[in-house]
């Protein structure tokens, strides 16, 4: 059964394709473990003969095999990554990022991902399958996420526990604190029908 | 900040060249002596003259603490060497790969602490994939089973388990301190299991580490009662904390002198904290600003007053996300501190200012570049007595525009005249104040310029930057360590040859024209231990001078350079007791072209490591 949902905007899926960069595929997973290191090395009659002419204009302009906008080179400044996040971490979370917190029951560690990158439920949930290598279905208002061994599950401002896709998708990003992704056997009460 | 554990700091003491051939005596002397000591039988026996003279060895070399000493001891005959192994208690491994934990064991029975060290510092900089190795586990497995009383664990670029901390946590109940310098791996569990199991725990010292946030509440796993708590330092844990539980861990030891919170931690929050230990040496303040959701009473806290009573503060840092409005509080302190850390602190030159006027004693100071050349100014009028400066940027990229240039630089070096050691991160620079600095300033130990955009000029005069950096290694006489960037030709490093005679850390980045470069500092610096070289158009003839004195260094890595397979596996077919691994930084096995990704080569007493994974091939 398709689009048995509601959902506020009409999305074309396969129009708005994201490439999120979330670990799924055994590509995008490599990508993701070391996607930073998009430094190829230059190849050596790149680096220039510097010799003793050095002319007053900017040498380190020349080097690049990217074109207008100069490839960031990895390791480059030296600095640690982690006083680097300091500052940037901050100022993408603030002006543009929702960050929230996803756990799996049985899974060993947490994930973390921006909820602005998704423009609906069924991007999320998407993006959670991949992340999570489950499936976890279709949403039905009245039955919830049945015939998936999982339901998405968030916490809310108030604090309780809230079946993912029940409220408007604006008004779950602004109230969403973090998200679990529940056993099947444990969901089923939040999922049935009055 | 480190200024009181030197034995974790890049720049070693004095070079030990015998390293290696004190193992290989290890290796030939099997025999134990059958010492008359101690044991059962009541016959007295006389004891033999080498008996005596062992004995009074034993209680003086108890004295002896520098590790540099006790190498050169125990090369003295068997008899010192052995009994100098008996009494060495802090064995010092700069290289997890160069010894196995086997043969420390083995030869340091009494061993109560141990410092070791793992990647190379470029794996900082995300230059090779996290998984290269620098593996706990071996080691603390075998000390485990040795059942040798360790004490204390210093660790730097190591990769360590949570099962490796419990396996620590349960193996060694005089278990006092750990102290994990960039390392990774574990997670809060194993913090947990640490503050819960060691029940002697007198430092518990985090810095710059990537910790994995399993949402355990390890603070609150630290026993009831009293604790012996000296120092806890997690500034780098990047999740909340159990605030409650914190303060009721402070409030219960009365020993903690050293104290560094998150930046999870609100001001009001280190307010309570504060006032709780009033006898602190060491504040690492935390986010420095209000939380969210402020309590009630929170808004009327003193915390002028709270930092007037802490009269025994000489170290500060922290302010993480720090609201400038409230920099005056720290006002009482400042007179007595001899070291700061704003290099989290996005302030300005005036905000800077209206503190660092008062600490006249200051002699390490870290800062962002926000506080511009007028901000340096001011530290150069103000701390007469700084010894070490690092400045920090705050937007770390190639086309950034640094607010430092050499101006802030030359005004450091004109009043500042002690400085032993600087890191100088900026976008402009001159020959010109780095000539400045190489005369004002001769005591300089450490220097570490670092030119962000690549193969930058004098931007006065367009020139290589060639002559500073002569300069620094000319006219500064005990430069140990240099770290080189800018435009530079091999003439910088015919130089670095010439009179860096004392140097032993050298990096370099984007730098020299040809192998005369590298040739140069091979053959010119005889007290080169450690060098690292990325991108820049050195090859295998360079590679191949430094024979003569690759057993002597603890490691070499040059990354993007020109140097070929076959170069490598020369070096390696010459030198057996060399590790040359080749890595393939984009954790790839194929070889992308003919040049060498990653060379990184260490000497060691041990057959190539098992535990390589697939993109390190051992040649």
């Amino acid at each position: 059964m398709e689009g048995g949902v509601v959902y506020e905007s009409g999305l074309n899926l396969k129009a708005t394709e994201l490439r999120l960069g979330l670990p799924g595929t055994d590509e995008s997973e490599k990508q993701t473990t070391f996607n930073i290191r998009n430094n190829k090395r230059p190849s050596p009659d790149t680096v220039e003969d510097c010799g003793s002419s050095g002319s007053s204009d900017d040498k380190h302009g020349g080097h690049e095999t990217a074109p207008a906008a100069k490839a960031q080179v990895v390791g480059w400044p030296p600095i640690r990554s982690y006083r680097k996040n300091s500052f940037q971490a901050k100022k993408i979370e603030v002006e543009t990022g929702i960050y929230v917190k996803v756990s799996m029951d049985g899974a060993p560690y947490l994930r973390k991902i921006d909820l602005k990158v998704y423009k609906g439920y069924p991007e999320l949930l998407k993006a959670l399958e991949n992340m999570f290598k489950l499936t976890i279905g279709e949403y039905s208002e009245r039955e919830g996420y049945k015939g998936s061994e999982y339901a998405p599950t968030y916490e809310d401002k108030d604090g309780d526990w809230m079946l993912v896709g029940d409220v408007p998708w604006d008004m779950f990003m602004s109230s969403c604190k973090r998200l679990r992704i529940m056993r099947g056997s444990e969901a089923r009460g939040l999922g049935c029908s009055i | 900040m480190r200024e009181d554990r030197s034995d974790m700091s890049e720049d070693d003491e004095r070079a030990s060249p015998s390293d290696l051939s004190l193992a290989t005596e290890a290796s030939s002397n099997k025999s134990r002596s059958c010492s008359v000591s101690g044991g059962g039988g009541g016959e007295y026996v006389s004891p033999y003259p080498d008996q005596v003279l062992e004995n009074v060895l034993e209680n003086v070399l108890l004295f002896l603490t520098s590790r540099h000493d006790r190498n050169a001891a125990s090369l003295v005959c068997k008899s010192w060497y052995r009994v100098e192994a008996l009494t060495r208690s802090e064995v010092f491994i700069g290289n997890c790969y160069a010894v196995s934990p086997r043969r420390v064991i083995e030869r340091f029975g009494q061993v109560r602490s141990v410092t070791l060290k793992g990647k190379p510092r470029f794996a900082d900089f995300n230059l090779m994939p996290p998984t290269w190795g620098a593996n706990l586990t071996p080691w603390v497995t075998a000390m485990g089973e040795s059942r040798c009383s360790l004490e204390k664990l210093h660790l730097k670029r190591m990769s360590v388990t949570d099962e490796d901390l419990k396996i620590l946590a349960h193996s060694f109940p005089s278990f006092k301190e750990l102290v994990l310098v960039c390392c990774d791996g574990f997670s809060t569990s194993g913090l947990a299991v640490i503050a819960c199991k060691c029940r002697k725990l007198q430092v518990l010292d985090l810095t710059d580490d990537e910790v994995a946030d399993d949402e355990v509440d390890w603070i609150s796993c630290f026993p009831e009662g009293e604790t012996c708590l000296e120092s806890l330092i997690f500034d780098c844990i990047e999740c909340p904390i159990n605030f409650e539980a914190l303060e009721r861990l402070v409030a219960r030891s009365p020993s903690l002198k050293k104290l560094s919170l998150n930046r999870y931690v609100s001001i009001a929050q280190l307010y309570h904290l504060m006032i709780q230990a009033p006898h602190l040496t060491h504040l690492g303040t935390g986010s420095f600003s209000p939380s969210e959701i402020v309590a009630p009473g929170d808004q009327e806290l003193d915390y002028v007053s709270a930092f007037a009573a802490s009269r025994s503060l000489v170290c500060l840092s922290g302010f993480r996300e720090i609201i400038p409005d409230y920099l005056p509080v720290i006002y009482p302190v400042c007179p007595n501190l001899t070291c700061l850390n704003f290099s989290y602190a996005n302030i300005n030159a005036e905000q800077l200012r209206s503190v660092i006027r008062f600490c006249h004693k200051l002699q390490i100071f870290w800062v962002l570049d926000s506080v511009c050349d007028e901000g340096l100014q001011a530290v150069a009028a103000t701390c007469k007595d700084l010894r070490e400066l690092r400045v920090f940027p705050i937007d770390a990229s190639e086309d950034s525009e640094s607010p430092v240039t050499d101006v802030g630089f030359r005004a450091i070096s004109e009043g500042c005249r002690k400085l032993q050691s600087i890191l100088y991160f900026c976008q402009r620079m001159t020959n010109a104040a780095v000539i400045a600095m190489s005369k004002n300033c001769p005591d300089l130990v450490v220097f570490r310029l670092c030119i962000m955009g690549r193969h930058r000029p004098d931007h006065i005069t367009g020139e290589s930057m060639d002559e500073g950096f002569g300069a620094i290694v000319k006219n500064c006489k005990k430069l140990t360590r240099l770290a080189i960037s800018g435009l530079l030709t091999d003439r910088a490093f015919n130089y670095i040859g010439q009179y860096g005679k004392l140097v032993r850390t050298l990096s370099v980045a984007f730098a020299g024209n040809s192998d005369m470069g590298l040739k140069y500092v091979l053959e010119g610096c005889p007290m080169l231990q450690k060098l690292e070289i990325r991108d820049s158009p050195f090859g295998d003839s360079g590679l191949l001078s430094g024979l003569h004195h690759y057993y002597n260094m603890r490691f070499l890595w040059m990354s993007a350079c020109r140097l070929t397979r076959q170069g490598c596996k020369q070096i390696a077919q010459q030198m057996p007791r060399l590790v040359v691994e080749v890595i393939n930084g984009d954790a790839e096995e194929e070889e992308k072209d003919d040049y060498v990704d990653i060379l990184y080569m260490y000497r060691s007493l041990e057959e190539p490591r098992g535990d390589a994974p697939k993109f390190v091939t051992i040649l």
